[in-house]
């Protein structure tokens, strides 16, 4: 039995774009990608999964609970989401913010309590954040921004992380610093990890299995290797690229081919 | 984050603020009365006590009937305003949100002029008139339409949230004047039209504030009691969706009490400008930004600011009284610009 499944799932918006009848299940524990050009459905998808949009056709499943059964509470209990970034207008500082994650589990009446403090203090030590937790998050950099915000999703203490390209913004190494964050999760925590990704390379490196989307609809799914080959990428990205072997890990890397009329 | 204990250190060191504010304000006037005596005859008032009268019956008489009044009045009104304020700046995610922002100012006028030319003047009810209840239906009523014009398949985004206030709020200006100018009643009321638009706290009683009072208190309370979703909506709607805030359901509930806090200081006041938008600044530039401490200590320092204008509107020019927003907007315009120029880095994001 999955952890998430998504069943014949059809969704469409007013512009046009549509998701056609896509299944898709991550298994507990696993780390899949969603891959594809801009407009294939991947944040779509990661929105469904968190609940924010609700299928058309089709049923997504948490666990064996029907995520449309569930209140938008009991789905941020199970379920955070880490996307590209956040702008938040006041100078909360990293302490606050992480404290955030904690709001679904926050009664009304007796507010936060030590348990919820001392739940945020861990997530803050295990992205490593804890010297920065006076800091305004706003003054921080992009990386120790999506560090935190990668904190305050721990802090919802999820049995699901979903990422919506959350190193879109980075420099490289901040990229594989949340990556190997993220990982580490799932690999010592056993957080399953469903995440929405631009670059191709990183996701053959940290991801188990990767799923490419074309035009709102499934391409290819399985290991990188599988995945990831000269063929796929022409025919969902249009691009020509060689695919090598990574020097140091079993998985593909992807080199990118200039276009013929432009040698160097 | 702050801890419980802090909270409550700052929220009594304002209501002891707030209290020596009203003292004050309640002893000085044409008569002084010693704030000794004030405090002594408001404990026998309430039975809590019983002193001998050092004072005078008319020097009572000027305290319970004329000052105190009038100083309660405007403490509810700045504590209303500053509530809704601080309410609207969280939730629009908009530091220039007042709580005037989506219709509630452009609606109580629209109610005050309906009532003024359609309805007897001598109409009223539990003490109000029937402008200031025109204009709390008005604002209220405002408050419904521009909601109601910006949602879309079920949701309201702030923007058109905000857009569409604007655009409710010129057009009800605008047929308010055309009207007021139209049926000739600007000649005859230009000083009750003026005091609304510019706020002043005079004819308040007892009985006013026996039925606002409450309603403002539990506004306040429940607006402090969902701070932390508040906080919550810092992230955007959808980053309050992945925390499990159900967005439409609580925007609902918290524009809905600011509309009510607002429409409750414009029942009392009229139009006061820069509470709303001046004081939840500088509590948050004070305190920080949690909401669990803005709300509350905004509602307290509100109160304290408007009392204090309200004694300086009433002396600086006694026997003249100034009107109470152009007072609040001198003092709020520097004290804002003070703040922006010196704590630019706080806004820029």
């Amino acid at each position: 039995m999955g952890h998430l499944i998504m069943k014949d799932i059809s969704f469409s918006y007013l512009n046009g774009f549509s998701l056609r009848q896509v299944s898709l299940m991550v298994e507990e524990g696993e780390m899949v990608a969603l891959l594809g050009p801009n407009g294939s459905g991947k944040t779509t998808l990661i929105k469904l999964a968190a609940g924010v949009l609700n299928p058309e056709r089709g049923e997504v499943l948490l666990g064996e609970a029907r995520l449309r059964k569930l209140s938008r509470k009991e789905i941020a209990r199970r379920v955070a989401v880490v996307p590209q970034s956040f702008n938040i207008p006041f100078a909360f500082t990293v302490a606050e913010v992480v404290m955030l994650g904690r709001t679904p589990f926050i009664n009304t009446l007796s507010g936060e309590g030590e348990r919820d403090r001392s739940i945020a203090r861990r997530a803050m030590e295990l992205t490593g954040i804890e010297q920065f937790s006076k800091r305004t998050f706003n003054e921080l950099s992009g990386g120790e921004r999506q560090k935190s915000i990668l904190a305050m999703a721990l802090a919802q203490e999820p049995k699901l992380i979903l990422l919506d390209e959350p190193t879109a913004h980075l420099d490289i190494n901040h990229q594989v610093e949340i990556l190997e964050l993220v990982k580490g999760l799932n690999r010592e925590q056993g957080v399953t990890v469903l995440g929405a990704m631009h670059d191709l390379n990183l996701a053959a490196l940290y991801f188990d299995r990767l799923v490419l989307l074309k035009e709102g609809a499934i391409f290819a799914q399985g290991p990188p290797a599988a995945v990831l080959t000269e063929k796929t990428i022409y025919d969902v990205f249009g691009a020509t690229v060689h695919i090598q072997q990574h020097p140091s890990a079993e998985v593909p890397h992807i080199v990118i081919l200039p276009k013929e009329n432009n040698p160097r | 984050m702050k801890s419980r204990k802090k909270i409550a250190l700052i929220l009594v060191l304002l209501a002891a603020v707030l209290f020596g504010a009203m003292l004050l304000a309640t002893a000085i006037g044409a008569v002084h009365i010693a704030p000794l005596d004030i405090l002594k005859m408001t404990l026998n008032k309430l039975h809590l006590a019983h002193f001998d009268p050092t004072w005078r019956a008319v020097e009572e008489a000027i305290v319970f009937q004329v000052r105190l009044p009038c100083v309660v009045g405007a403490a509810l009104v700045g504590a209303a305003l500053a509530t809704a304020g601080s309410l609207f700046q969280g939730l629009l995610r908009n530091p220039l949100a007042d709580p005037y922002l989506i219709g509630t100012s452009s609606g109580a006028l629209f109610g005050l002029t309906i009532a003024m030319i359609f309805l007897p003047a001598t109409l009223s009810f539990s003490g109000f008139g029937i402008t200031s209840i025109a204009a709390f239906l008005g604002a209220l009523g405002a408050v419904f339409l521009v909601y109601t014009l910006a949602r879309i398949g079920g949701r309201t985004h702030v923007v058109t949230l905000i857009l569409a206030g604007v655009a409710v709020s010129f057009l009800l200006t605008a047929i308010s004047w055309f009207l007021l100018d139209v049926m000739g009643e600007l000649h005859w009321k230009a000083g009750a039209i003026y005091g609304f638009l510019w706020g002043q706290i005079t004819a308040v009683d007892w009985s006013q504030i026996a039925v606002l009072a409450p309603i403002i208190f539990v506004g306040i309370i429940l607006a402090t009691f969902f701070a932390f979703r508040v906080n919550a909506f810092s992230l955007g709607e959808e980053g309050a969706a992945y925390l499990g805030i159900n967005v439409e359901r609580d925007k609902v509930l918290l524009l809905g009490i600011g509309a009510l806090l607002t429409a409750c200081a414009v029942c009392i006041a009229g139009l006061i400008g820069f509470v709303g938008l001046v004081i939840p600044h500088i509590i948050r530039l004070a305190f920080g930004p949690d909401n669990r401490l803005v709300l509350p200590a905004s509602a307290l320092a509100g109160a304290s600011f408007l009392v204090l204008a309200d004694l300086l509107a009433r002396t600086i020019l006694a026997p003249t009284v100034l009107k109470l927003g152009i007072l609040t907007a001198l003092i709020g315009g520097p004290v804002f610009l003070y703040l922006l120029l010196r704590y630019r880095r706080e806004y820029a994001f």
